[in-house]
């Protein structure tokens, strides 16, 4: 049967994840199935075909395309340096004599006899392929990659950038309400992953930049401070290749708001460990969210496998974050889920449930604007 | 196999069940004839399942079929089967469904890059080509476009597109760019979006005389297919061969390689179509069968299309980051703040706008619990609809690069080729689709917001789409024409009435026309228009009224300057608006005036259930 469709973030001590490590084109894997790594271990390689450069030799040469091949000094296929001969043609007085040097180093891929050009092509370029977190090999791609598994904390942030990286966990404020600031961040925090707690400011930005943190996570963030720090404004969230100097990941939203207790509890419950995290997120085509990785280290838990629970349609007692105004943020747990549907102050008619939250209060929302905390 | 072969069945039509995979649901739609005639009568809707854990884009149609069964009573899935056909003819017309029929954007939709020679002549037509077949194209590569040939190179590398659509040169000219273009896509070798394991789509559809050599170059480096050349002379596009070979690869090749695709063509019982392909073939059904200039539009959450139809010539364009959830970031980072906010009837600071949008962008299935957010929502809208609409006209032109004769009478108005097809003063129907028009809470909303965004110019009539349902009736259309028409009339196509809006400016208060309204019952209005002013006057669906017009000496409603103007206006769900807000619109600078002026003409035409307030934040 279907059933409505309720988004939902996983926070859990435990799991056993899985991910996919997959070159961008065919290459070698460097391991074999069942060998531990290193989140920083190269696990596969490739070579990136180098960059194409095509040189117009007929116009040049100021002869036609099809007569190109007679002034060649380099064939099809031969290396050639930057600076080295590629043609030139041979006038009657060597005043006038044109000679074309190679761009670049590299090779002679082809030439074209109809539009008169070579195309250069630079070496390859060797591409490593990391293991991303720390686990075991469970499957080989060949020539594309590996799955790499482990049993692990996970935290699902709702936002993020930057890429993959990994670190020492270091929680820097008290409590999940209290902000980051600046004076959180102490030298001693270079490449760790810090998080803090209900908001990042620019100036906390500016300071993680200047200490050289790995990674920040925190609750929200101000939408105009984003746009400073990545120089322009996001248009769509498909993230995950910038290059601002550390990876950040809101677990929350945008604004000030407090990261859920849970969250906060989980993440501090594994201060000093290491932790591998990515900022990567895909909100369209394939939702991808930012994650917070945290290996159990071998030996600490036996006996245990815990795949992520598959969840069935919301139930009542479920934890919910509300992620709309007027209650953006707000945590809380489902007191009623009434079946039919209900107008709202837009008029709207739609699906609603109750929540209740720590206080007693109780409020009712569209449960289009309600998210679960999964996991246990 | 042409779509209406595959269409063909041995059995009548009487129970269809249609979906439309989208990038977030799926929707079912249950027809059914009734007493001869065709009509929805059941929806049902769940996610699409395109993405891990399920990877299969069956489970979400199976879902949202189920949830018509359960609605409907009717007995359709057999298992993971839809029965058919219905089992009418064995006593149990309850059980079954005589054909089911899928269009799909699921997964980004059809990605396509174009190349052409000259960027604004091949490269443009090469990219209607494209869009006409409801792709949506990524970028236009052309030997003008100002990029280093190893620039175009290093992007084509980039660039993991579905298909690539060649053009360039006309039959007959010179061949040397268009096989250049093909030798830097051979050394880009560039790879599909799906998979590693099979080779690109490639058509080619340029000069015919260079066919043999981009054969040569790129045989063997794509799946390359030739066609006719879709500008084989300046003065001619030949759009039809290149779109058919689009459609034809979409199934071969891209459905193909999309999680759970080759389960669904199995199940469907006429090819699967893309989304905006088969929108695009209701909008032209539509035009053709009333001989109307149209605008329609389809805002999504990712993108918006739009369509035009003038003078019989047919357009689509897709504003690929222009929609009210994935995008809605991009709307405000390509609209400006200003923009947006002339159409909010409150104050509200930057920093608070700023993040909500940002967090409709990461949580994009909310919806709007209160009046306000309902009323920055659909502010947001109007620029996202005011956006597409720019672009549209942009490539909704005439060809470029035509030589054109010139008489005498043009020395003092030359007007260069590659005009723009849309003149709103001709445009006789908008029609509106996608969430945030066809499920506003008060119709009079999306006709207002339409309005807003696209300013018609003199008599122009509007429409949305009830329930989303126009891709359904689109693929519908390819296999039983009648049967589509007959719901897109009855249940799909809501009139929501005409707008009257005289071309001219004025001070606010000053006359702008006087009018004289004679309604079918013989009930007569007359009165005066004023500048900054909106009214609205019921007249009912299916009601006709006959309306003359007497504009002030510097208005026009496109008779000319002063000249009055009779003409029969129709009713709908709304009923007729006349806007004396002036064309084009402006709005005052002032934040106090501005608030004002909103909240007077959207209490004018009762937009929103209470009188508005500032809010306080």
């Amino acid at each position: 049967m279907a059933h409505s469709y309720t988004p939902g973030l996983t926070v859990t001590d435990c799991a056993v994840i899985w991910r996919r490590r997959q070159l961008p084109l065919p290459g070698t894997v460097l391991v074999k199935a069942g060998d531990r790594v290193q989140s920083n271990q190269p696990v596969a390689r490739a070579e990136l075909p180098g960059k194409v450069y095509p040189l117009n030799l007929a116009n040049q040469l100021g002869v036609a395309p099809d007569e190109i091949k007679e002034y060649l000094i380099k064939k099809e296929g031969d290396a050639v340096q930057k600076g080295e001969i590629l043609a030139e043609n041979k006038p009657l007085i060597k005043w006038f004599k044109t000679e074309i040097r190679s761009p670049v180093t590299g090779k002679v891929e082809s030439l074209s006899t109809v539009t008169g050009q070579v195309l250069l092509r630079e070496p390859p370029r060797v591409l490593e392929l990391l293991g991303y977190v720390d686990g075991t090999i469970v499957e080989i791609h060949p020539n594309q990659g590996v799955t790499v598994e482990t049993t692990c904390s996970l935290v699902q942030g709702i936002f993020g950038i930057g890429g993959e990286t990994s670190g020492e966990l270091v929680v820097a404020v008290t409590s999940p309400d209290e902000a980051l600031m600046p004076t959180h961040l102490k030298p001693d925090m270079k490449g760790k992953i810090v998080v803090g707690g209900s908001f990042l400011s620019a100036e906390t930005m500016a300071k993680a930049k200047e200490i050289d943190v790995a990674g920040l996570v925190v609750g929200g963030i101000h939408d105009k401070d984003l746009r400073t720090l990545l120089g322009y404004d996001l248009g769509v969230a498909i993230t995950g290749t910038e290059q601002v100097g550390f990876t950040l990941i809101l677990t929350e939203g945008f604004g000030t708001i407090p990261m859920a207790q849970k969250t906060f509890a989980l993440l501090s419950a594994h201060t000093g460990e290491k932790a591998s995290i990515s900022g990567a997120t895909q909100i369209r085509a394939g939702v991808i969210r930012p994650e917070i990785i945290i290996p159990r280290r071998a030996g600490s838990l036996t006996g245990i496998s815990t795949a992520l629970p598959e969840r069935d349609g919301i139930q009542i007692g479920d934890p919910v974050r509300i992620i709309r105004d007027p209650l953006f943020g707000k945590i809380g747990e489902v007191s009623a889920l009434p079946s039919d549907l209900q107008k709202i102050p837009t008029e709207s008619e739609v699906r609603v449930l109750e929540v209740k939250f720590a206080d007693g209060s109780r409020a009712v929302i569209p449960r289009a604007n309600i998210e679960v905390i999964e996991g246990s | 196999m042409s779509i209406q072969e595959a269409g063909k069945s041995s059995h009548p039509l009487n129970v269809i069940v249609a979906t439309d995979c989208g990038s977030t649901t799926t929707k079912a739609i249950l027809i059914e004839k009734v007493d001869n005639e065709y009509r929805q009568t059941y929806r049902g809707e769940a996610p699409t399942t395109v993405e891990a854990p399920f990877e299969d884009v069956t489970r979400g149609v199976l879902n949202a079929i189920a949830e018509i069964e359960e609605l409907s009573g009717r007995k359709i899935l057999d298992g993971e089967k839809i029965l058919t056909p219905n089992r009418a003819a064995q006593g149990d017309p309850r059980t079954g469904v005589d054909i089911y029929i899928s269009t799909s954007s699921a997964g980004g939709g059809l990605q396509m890059m174009v190349t052409g020679v000259v960027q604004n002549m091949t490269g443009e037509s090469a990219q209607r080509a494209a869009l006409g077949a409801g792709a949506i194209v990524i970028d236009v590569l052309a030997s003008n476009d100002g990029r280093l040939p190893h620039e175009k190179i290093e992007r084509i590398r980039t660039m993991r597109p579905d298909m690539i659509l060649m053009s360039g040169g006309t039959d007959g000219g010179a061949v040397t760019h268009v096989v250049e273009m093909a030798e830097y896509i051979a050394a880009a070798e560039p790879r599909p979006r799906f998979g590693a394991t099979y080779k690109l789509p490639l058509i080619y559809a340029g000069n015919k005389d260079a066919q043999g050599q981009v054969k040569h170059i790129l045989g063997e480096k794509a799946a390359l297919e030739v066609t006719d050349n879709i500008r084989p002379v300046l003065e001619r596009e030949n759009l039809a061969p290149a779109r058919n070979k689009i459609h034809d690869l979409f199934l071969e090749h891209v459905m193909q390689q999309a999680p759970g695709y080759k389960k669904l063509i199995d199940m469907t019982g006429a090819p699967i179509m893309p989304t905006p392909a088969a929108v695009g073939v209701i909008m032209e059904t539509i035009a053709r069968r009333d001989h109307l200039n149209l605008i329609g539009v389809d805002i999504g959450g990712a993108t918006t299309d739009v369509f035009s139809v003038f003078e019989g010539v047919f357009n689509r364009t897709v504003s690929a980051n222009l929609g009210m959830s994935y995008s809605i970031s991009n709307v405000l980072a390509e609209a400006g703040l200003a923009n947006i906010m002339r159409w909010v009837p409150f104050t509200i600071d930057e920093q608070t706008l700023r993040n909500r949008i940002k967090n409709k962008m990461v949580r994009p299935t909310t919806i709007p619990q209160t009046l306000d957010e309902l009323q920055i929502e659909q502010a947001i809208a109007r620029e996202a609809l005011r956006l597409a609409l720019i672009h549209h006209k942009s490539l909704a032109t005439g060809l470029k690069g035509v030589q054109q004769e010139r008489t005498i009478s043009d020395v003092f108005e030359q007007q260069t080729s590659g005009k723009t097809l849309i003149d709103m003063l001709k445009l006789d129907l908008i029609v509106g689709s996608g969430g945030i028009l066809s499920h506003a809470p008060r119709r009079v909303q999306s006709m207002v917001m339409m309005v807003d965004a696209y300013e018609p110019l003199g008599f122009t009539r509007l429409s949305v789409d009830s329930i989303f349902m126009m891709p359904h009736l689109g693929v519908l259309s390819t296999i039983d024409e009648k049967a589509a028409t007959d719901v897109f009339v009855r249940d799909c196509m809501v009139y929501l009435g005409t707008c009257v809006a005289p071309i001219g400016q004025g001070k606010d208060g000053e006359r702008c026309a006087d009018y004289e309204i004679m309604f079918s019952d013989g009930k007569v209005v007359k009165d005066q228009l004023t500048f900054g002013e909106l009214r609205l006057f019921p007249l009912a669906l299916n009601q006709k009224a006959t309306m003359t017009m007497q504009p002030a000496k510097q208005v026009n409603l496109g008779a000319g300057p002063g000249t009055p103007v009779t003409r029969e206006v129709q009713g709908g769900v709304v009923g007729l608006m006349l806007d004396g807000r002036g064309r084009p619109l402006q709005l005052p600078a002032d934040q106090l005036a501005r608030v004002a002026a909103l909240t007077k003409w959207f209490s004018a035409v009762g937009l929103y259930p209470t009188a508005n307030k500032n809010v306080e934040f």
